[in-house]
């Protein structure tokens, strides 16, 4: 009879982690630039971006290219028009 | 308390950058907004929907909250135990279901059904796609009439189903519909929801880019003009007292909303429109009457 062996159990629990997808921001196809003279600090862009990725700097906003995946939402709710889609690589 | 954009941005996140769904994913919108009301002492319970993906895969997940993935059929029961054991063990937490419109209409809807019938402590959210999108856009029992889908070529024959209603006739405390295109509305209810004890169900319309057929900017555009338009109209029933909660100053053409989208557009003709429309308006008046009421139930 063979001897009983101590086997380590793995649960399937994952952990949480920003990019659990890897660096999203290279979906992007446009990149929303913000022109901070004509932002109106409204924070639209804030509470409309699907992925959490525009963070307060200071007192304006700034996207997280990193993660931002560039579905352009942001530009269509700015309300001062500061938000320009910019073709990447272009 | 009202909550502003600014106490929102001031709470701590949930739902992490970087997850799986689609750029302009409205499901994720709602997700980061529900989230930053319920706050971190909140347990999810998905089912088998866009939701499980949007997680990401294992061993990482964008969700910073304990969260459960279930079977399709089990969510609400799954959330029903959950909540037991806290009353057993004293905790107090949030225990949020986020289940898509095929776990909540179609599969979801007996345990749905029996946890409502219970009153179970718990908030159940169906963020409504419209279609089974995470499998590659299948008709739901939540599909709009007319709408395409990959199993309703020409336009699908039924009507959609009217969930919330049905939810509310089970006498639960809190039901309301919601809007990504309406954030701030959205934001309120969630607080409301949060603030109450019992069976609570919101059902969000959360517009999804590649199943509806339009570019990934429009996201919120349609979700605003869904309610504009009368198509998916916001109201919440407080204890069986029922408030529509914006009421459009001059109702859109329901074609702005349906020819925005390639999904309607290549099914529908211009009487197919008009016949949609008047089925619209006879609803929303249906609505308003019920508005007039006391209580609906």
């Amino acid at each position: 009879m063979s001897e009983s062996k101590e086997v380590e159990m793995v649960l399937p629990i994952s952990y949480p982690s920003p990019g659990a997808m890897g660096k999203t921001g290279i979906w992007r196809v446009f990149k929303p630039v913000i022109d901070l003279s004509k932002c109106i600090k409204c924070w639209q862009c804030w509470l409309y971006c699907p992925e959490d990725t525009v963070v307060m700097e200071g007192d304006h906003p700034k996207i997280d290219y990193e993660y931002c995946k560039g579905c352009g939402v942001c530009k269509e709710v700015c309300r001062a028009g500061a938000i320009s889609m910019i073709r990447e690589g272009g | 308390m009202v909550l502003t954009i600014k106490d929102l941005m001031s709470r701590e996140r949930t739902y992490l950058p970087g997850s799986a769904s689609c750029p302009g994913c409205g499901a994720s919108l709602a997700f980061k907004l529900a989230s930053k009301v319920l706050g971190r002492n909140t347990v999810y319970v998905v089912p088998a929907c866009c939701f499980s993906v949007i997680q990401g895969p294992y061993p990482k997940t964008c969700i910073n909250a304990p969260l459960i993935n279930i079977a399709f059929a089990a969510a609400a029961a799954c959330a029903s135990g959950i909540t037991r054991a806290h009353k057993i063990t004293g905790r107090k937490a949030n225990v949020v279901v986020w289940a898509g419109d095929g776990g909540t209409v179609d599969i979801g809807l007996q345990a749905l059904s029996g946890a409502a019938e219970r009153n179970e402590d718990m908030i159940y959210v169906c963020y409504d796609n419209e279609a089974y999108m995470n499998t590659g856009i299948q008709r739901s029992g939540s599909t709009p009439q007319k709408a395409w889908t990959k199993t309703t070529l020409g336009g699908k024959v039924q009507p959609k189903k009217e969930v919330p209603l049905i939810v509310a006739m089970h006498r639960v405390p809190y039901v309301a519909t919601a809007s990504v295109g309406y954030p701030m509305d959205l934001v309120r209810k969630f607080e409301k929801a949060s603030r109450m004890e019992g069976f609570r169900y919101i059902h969000i319309l959360s517009p999804c880019p590649p199943g509806w057929g339009m570019s990934s900017n429009k996201t919120a555009e349609m979700g605003k003009l869904a309610v504009d338009t009368c198509f998916f109209p916001l109201y919440e029933i407080e204890h069986g007292k029922l408030r529509v909660t914006v009421k459009p100053r001059e109702r859109k053409p329901l074609k702005n909303y349906l020819l925005a989208q390639s999904r309607f557009r290549r099914t529908l003709s211009e009487a197919d429109v008009e016949e949609l429309e008047k089925e619209v308006v006879k609803k929303w008046n249906q609505l308003l009457e019920l508005e007039k009421l006391d209580r609906i139930v």
